[in-house]
């Protein structure tokens, strides 16, 4: 019996080789999935996930919807997110009123004065986006964001919108 | 010596000269033309287009890493044997100048005809071994001497099988003249002792993989475990030489199957080196093929599989040949 077993196990072993080259086989006639980078580029780039901005509102795209409540700088857990509201700040020394950048939230803002991304930082986690109550952030889609310096990857999101939104063509792939 | 003697094509000595001119172009050739299938037929089983941008389709980029290799500085580490460190190398490739000699490409087409071919490259490609044993021996490092006792093991578990299967096409044929043993074979496969031995066959091509040291077997220089194995130390032409060794190997052995196996030049229509040719690229590209899509096996079933399996196969197949060939004729 042992003899019939070893017999029909090597059997299946050598069928298997068979099989193995098959694949490969096959696999070498297909054409090929690789896109030579520089000569082409991929067309999918739409679920690509890049660092995250802000999204506009549906009758004026150049104003985020964002409520400036501060909920996506606190669950960031690399802190690359800095969310600042306009407050009146006291009367200086000088005698006028100014107007200073305070961290959201703030009672009685309902719009960010600045929203300044450190995509130094991120990690891509998306806590940010899944916190968001309002869906003011979502993911870009830059895929060739590249740079020599650090501080090209600091982001003023609000600026961007606004450049977004003046050149609707260029979409999520603005530089 | 006289001059008119020298040029002519029959004298011994002339038609060594030429022999061993044209099999040093047809290996050198060869290697770069391998290196780049073997690079392409990788990417294209993975569905990637393999070296594409020097040259057309990426045809002259071993010509680009052969220079780079010949560029590079030759270092020997700080404790290694130097005198057997830098033999290695040559002796790695200096058999298989010895090896292309009996290959009968056609008819007339022969460096030398031997009537014990198949025996002087046999013999010959067991140096190969020994000259991975001192390149391993010598580096003085931990995985060429891994690699160099694997390469050992590997090679006695291998000659052995692959002997016994050439054995039995010898008998078969009756001689061990490789001119002979294609002679005896026909134009159409099923003349061929391929087919009719096919057990043989089939071990010789297993063997022959495992001999050149080609993955699946390529435990000498398993990347995974063992850095490079015995040509870890190795760089520039040093590596070059026994890079080119293995690929010219693998042309013996295609060149030995094609003539003992596949009916050697023989073939309708074409004359007889295209179709040695043609039989020999079947062979090499199988091979590749296989590269690309076993994973490397590992030691203890590496040698399971040639003393458990193709050594009493072989034996075997030899004991039936030799009824066959007793009662045949």
């Amino acid at each position: 019996m042992a003899v019939v077993q070893a017999l029909r196990k090597t059997f299946t072993d050598l069928k298997s080789l068979v099989i193995g080259l098959g694949v490969t086989g096959k696999a070498f006639c297909r054409p090929t999935v690789t896109v030579i980078y520089p000569r082409e580029e991929v067309d999918n780039l739409a679920s690509f996930h890049g660092h995250v901005e802000l999204a506009g509102k549906d009758d004026d795209p150049a104003v985020p919807r964002c409520v400036a409540c501060g909920a996506c700088a606190k669950a960031c857990p690399s802190r690359c997110l800095t969310v600042l509201c306009p407050v009146a700040a006291k009367e200086d020394k000088a005698g006028g009123a100014s107007v200073t950048m305070a961290p959201a939230p703030q009672k009685g803002v309902k719009t960010p004065g600045q929203f300044i991304l450190d995509f130094s930082l991120c990690s891509l986690c998306g806590q940010c986006v899944r916190t968001c109550p309002v869906d003011s952030l979502r993911f870009s889609n830059d895929a060739y964001l590249v740079s020599f310096d650090r501080k090209d990857f600091q982001f003023d999101l609000i600026a961007r919108l606004r450049r977004q939104a003046a050149s609707p063509a260029a979409g999520g792939s603005l530089r | 010596m006289n001059l008119e003697l020298l040029l002519r094509l029959d004298y011994p000595l002339t038609r060594l000269i030429i022999g061993l001119l044209g099999v040093y172009a047809f290996v050198g050739i060869n290697a770069l033309v391998l290196v780049w299938v073997e690079r392409k037929v990788a990417g294209h089983v993975q569905l990637r287009p393999g070296p594409l941008h020097v040259g057309p389709h990426g045809l002259l980029q071993t010509v680009l890493d052969a220079v780079k290799l010949m560029g590079k500085q030759l270092v020997a580490p700080a404790g290694s044997d130097k005198i057997l460190f830098w033999t290695a190398p040559i002796l790695a490739f200096t058999p298989v100048t010895v090896c292309f000699l009996p290959l009968p490409f056609d008819p007339h087409l022969a460096p030398i005809r031997m009537n014990l071919g198949l025996v002087l490259i046999l013999a010959f490609s067991g140096l190969g071994t020994l000259s991975l044993y001192l390149a391993g021996w010598g580096s003085n490092n931990k995985w060429g001497l891994l690699g160099a006792a694997r390469a050992v093991a590997q090679s006695l578990a291998y000659e052995v099988p692959l002997l016994l299967s050439v054995m039995a096409v010898a008998f078969t044929a009756g001689s061990l003249d490789l001119y002979e043993i294609s002679a005896r074979q026909g134009g159409w496969p099923w003349q061929w002792y391929g087919l009719k031995n096919p057990l043989a066959f089939f071990i010789f091509l297993v063997c022959a993989v495992a001999e050149t040291n080609r993955a699946p077997f390529d435990l000498p220089e398993g990347e995974s475990e063992l850095t490079a194995g015995f040509h870890t130390e190795y760089s520039g032409m040093g590596f070059g030489l026994f890079f080119l060794a293995e690929y010219a190997n693998m042309i013996i052995v295609s060149g030995v199957a094609a003539a003992l196996f596949l009916g050697g030049w023989q073939g309708p229509f074409l004359p007889g080196a295209w179709w040695f040719l043609v039989k020999i690229y079947c062979i090499l590209l199988f091979i590749i093929w296989l590269r690309w899509t076993y994973p490397r096996v590992r030691f203890d079933q590496l040698l399971n599989l040639s003393w458990k399996w193709l050594t009493p196969l072989a034996l075997l197949d030899l004991a039936l040949a030799v009824v066959v060939a007793g009662f045949g004729g």
